[in-house]
């Protein structure tokens, strides 16, 4: 019998290691994947049934009897879910299917395909496939991810690095984390083409502390790479030279921002730079560096796979290609759901995630982390796509969705963003550093009854975004404005009832 | 992530084999505080002028780093770490009561240790279990869909 069951941290994190252990005293062939992303489904065991999977969640030890017997009530085929059926795995098509760390099994499901490609072609070949393909950066930025490559290949310099942003701290968000559990190698081999494109030959991911189980399998992945001459003086073999490393941040927010992962990275305080100089042309220890997303780089292997124009083919616009959604908060069905660009939010909420787990009524949806604006259900008809949502008044960002239902004070909400920006700033800019700390005051005040300090706020809040140096203390002001737009009774001053 | 006896302080042999282990890296001063975590649960200030030394800065420098991340600390913490998340996602999930009736139960505030020295309460800002929340971290162990009993129970597994 040939079970899969999920060692993912969500699943580890609800019981996924005990029901291992359960199914290890029996005569059952056991294979840890990564997750299917389903993670109301988690711990989900997946039963191997002529050939097809069929998924049994979320399993218990008590459970495991019955899974063995085949009377345990399950989901039927995992792909025929409809929520898994429903998506465009791009991205994440290994994830959850193969052991993270069988390099075979990685190659067998189209694995390296991309990076052989890439090693046919010239660097300026592989940057145009980039180019090409439309995707943007995933970290929330969406800057053309071709176009920084390029401005990395042509800078001239004798040693050159890909950095990799794993520092993944946006709450609501957890794509990076399940690619790099589920699928590493597809990370290392997105950060080998990019070697390849813009001839550097080291590369870090920088990877946040609060990920251990992340940092296992990155690292884990990193020596099988290595072992089998993936990584190396020479990519398969036949490529030029390239290795990397896998380090730990230190719980600071702010190191997600690039310029701080950079100082972070050499070993500095975390405090952002200003720009120019671009860090792809003055980066890591002052030499040309490309900063992307995990994502945007564990999507490279399948644009090199499939071809820049099947990539580009999905979406909306200027959004091409897939995004994987986080889907998060108070949500029914939770979880990674990779979509092409274009789903309206309400669609996602009320018909992928169905609604609140606690029944009530949907209140907001923050999108975009700690740093994205609040939607209400009237603006549930925005397509999900960057320039969309920045047309709306918000950002995509990584694009977790946080679900809030009727309960939700959203000026407990925006206070909130306002200590957490004082809490992470890293102390460089004024807007930011003071300015989160007023702004906490403020909307005490404002809590207090003070109907004045709204307009101060306001202020406040426009002093922010037009005077930070990065996005921590510039995007503060979008979660705090649009709760209290969008939200205004729950800034009427009358807190003493609701408490 | 095991605990150690931070009783005594740790000798300058001890702090200059961790130093030398990472010496060789590019940036190497992160992966020098995490194995200074590591292996004496806190950054002992011992240590301080040693790593100096060791990648040609000041100690003004090092002590910045140090106090600039959440992750390194300067004395030692309880014999156990639970990180309970405060973010969005948790919160939409009623974080923040399951927080405030752990503390209180506990008798100390976030960054506090029980009395018996047992357990040190940090919050964190997102374990990426965002669909699972609460969320909580115990050592290096994650765990979700956290209730009261459940977040007590794991507390009480710890020793507090």
């Amino acid at each position: 019998m040939k079970i899969y069951l999920s060692q993912d941290a969500v699943a580890r994190a609800l019981g996924a290691d005990e029901v291992a252990a359960e199914l290890a005293r029996h005569d059952v062939e056991l294979i840890r994947v990564g997750s299917r992303g389903m993670t109301w489904l988690e711990p989900l065991a997946e039963v191997e049934i002529d050939g097809v999977r069929h998924a049994f969640g979320p399993v218990t030890v008590s459970d495991v009897p019955a899974l063995l017997a085949g009377t345990l009530d399950g989901h039927g085929p995992t792909e025929e879910i409809p929520f898994f059926a429903n998506q465009t795995r791009l991205t994440f098509q290994r994830c959850g299917v193969i052991d993270p760390l069988d390099l075979d099994a990685y190659r067998a499901h189209g694995g390296l395909t991309g990076l052989e490609r890439a090693l046919d072609m010239d660097g300026l070949g592989v940057v145009e496939e980039a180019k090409a393909s439309g995707l943007r950066g995933r970290g929330g930025a969406g800057f053309p991810t071709g176009i920084k490559w390029e401005t990395v290949a042509k800078a001239e310099a004798d040693q050159k690095y890909i950095v990799c942003n794993a520092d993944e701290g946006d709450s609501g968000t957890f794509a990076d984390r399940m690619i790099m559990e589920g699928d590493p190698f597809s990370l290392i081999e997105g950060m080998a083409i990019a070697g390849v494109g813009v001839g550097a030959t080291k590369g870090y991911v920088y990877l946040r502390s609060e990920y251990p189980d992340a940092i296992r399998v990155m690292k884990a992945a990193v020596e099988v790479a290595r072992a089998n001459g993936l990584l190396g003086a020479s990519l398969l073999g036949k490529g030029p030279a390239f290795d990397m490393e896998i380090r730990v941040g230190a719980g600071a927010y702010v190191c997600g921002e690039e310029t701080s992962l950079l100082n972070s990275l050499e070993g500095k305080r975390g405090v952002v730079r200003a720009k120019p100089p671009l860090p792809a042309l003055e980066g890591f220890l002052g030499k040309p560096t490309v900063v992307n997303n995990v994502i945007s780089l564990a999507t490279i292997p399948v644009i090199f796979e499939k071809g820049a124009a099947h990539y580009a083919n999905f979406g909306l616009g200027r959004s091409k290609g897939t995004i994987p959604l986080q889907i998060a908060g108070n949500v029914k069905y939770g979880g990674l759901y990779e979509i092409a660009f274009g789903l309206p939010l309400g669609e996602i909420v009320n018909d992928i995630a169905g609604g609140t787990r606690s029944g009530q009524p949907v209140k907001a949806v923050q999108v975009g982390g700690p740093l994205g604006a609040y939607f209400a259900p009237h603006q549930f008809d925005t397509p999900f796509g960057y320039e969309e949502f920045d047309g709306a008044g918000g950002l995509i960002g990584h694009a977790g969705l946080t679900v809030f239902d009727d309960t939700a004070d959203m000026l407990g909400m925006a206070r909130f963003a306002m200590e957490f920006c004082a809490v992470e700033s890293c102390g460089k800019c004024t807007p930011c550093r003071i300015g989160a700390v007023r702004g906490v005051e403020t909307i005490d005040r404002i809590a207090a009854g003070d109907m004045a300090a709204k307009e101060l706020l306001t202020d406040l809040c426009e002093t922010m975004t037009d005077g930070s140096l990065c996005a921590l203390g510039g995007f503060t002001p979008y979660p705090v404005m649009s709760a209290m737009t969008l939200f205004p009774e729950d800034f009427a001053g009358a807190r003493e009832a609701a408490e | 992530m095991q605990a150690n006896s931070p009783a005594s302080a740790p000798d300058l042999g001890a702090i200059q084999e961790v130093i030398e282990a990472y010496t060789h890296l590019e940036g190497p001063l992160l992966p020098i505080l995490h194995a200074m975590m590591e292996a004496f649960d806190h950054v002992p200030e011992d240590a301080v002028q040693p790593i100096a030394d060791a990648l040609n800065i000041g100690r003004a420098e090092v002590h910045g780093v140090i106090s600039f991340y959440h992750d390194f600390r300067t004395l030692p913490a309880g014999r156990h770490i639970v990180k309970i998340c405060r973010a969005e996602a948790c919160q939409a999930l009623g974080a923040n009561g399951l927080a405030d009736a752990v503390l209180t139960r506990l008798g100390t505030s976030w960054h506090g240790t029980t009395p018996n020295g047992a357990v040190t309460i940090e919050p964190v800002y997102c374990l990426g279990l965002c669909a699972n929340g609460p969320a909580a971290m115990i050592g290096d162990k994650v765990v979700g869909a956290l209730d009261e009993a459940k977040l007590e129970r794991v507390i009480s597994e710890a020793g507090a």
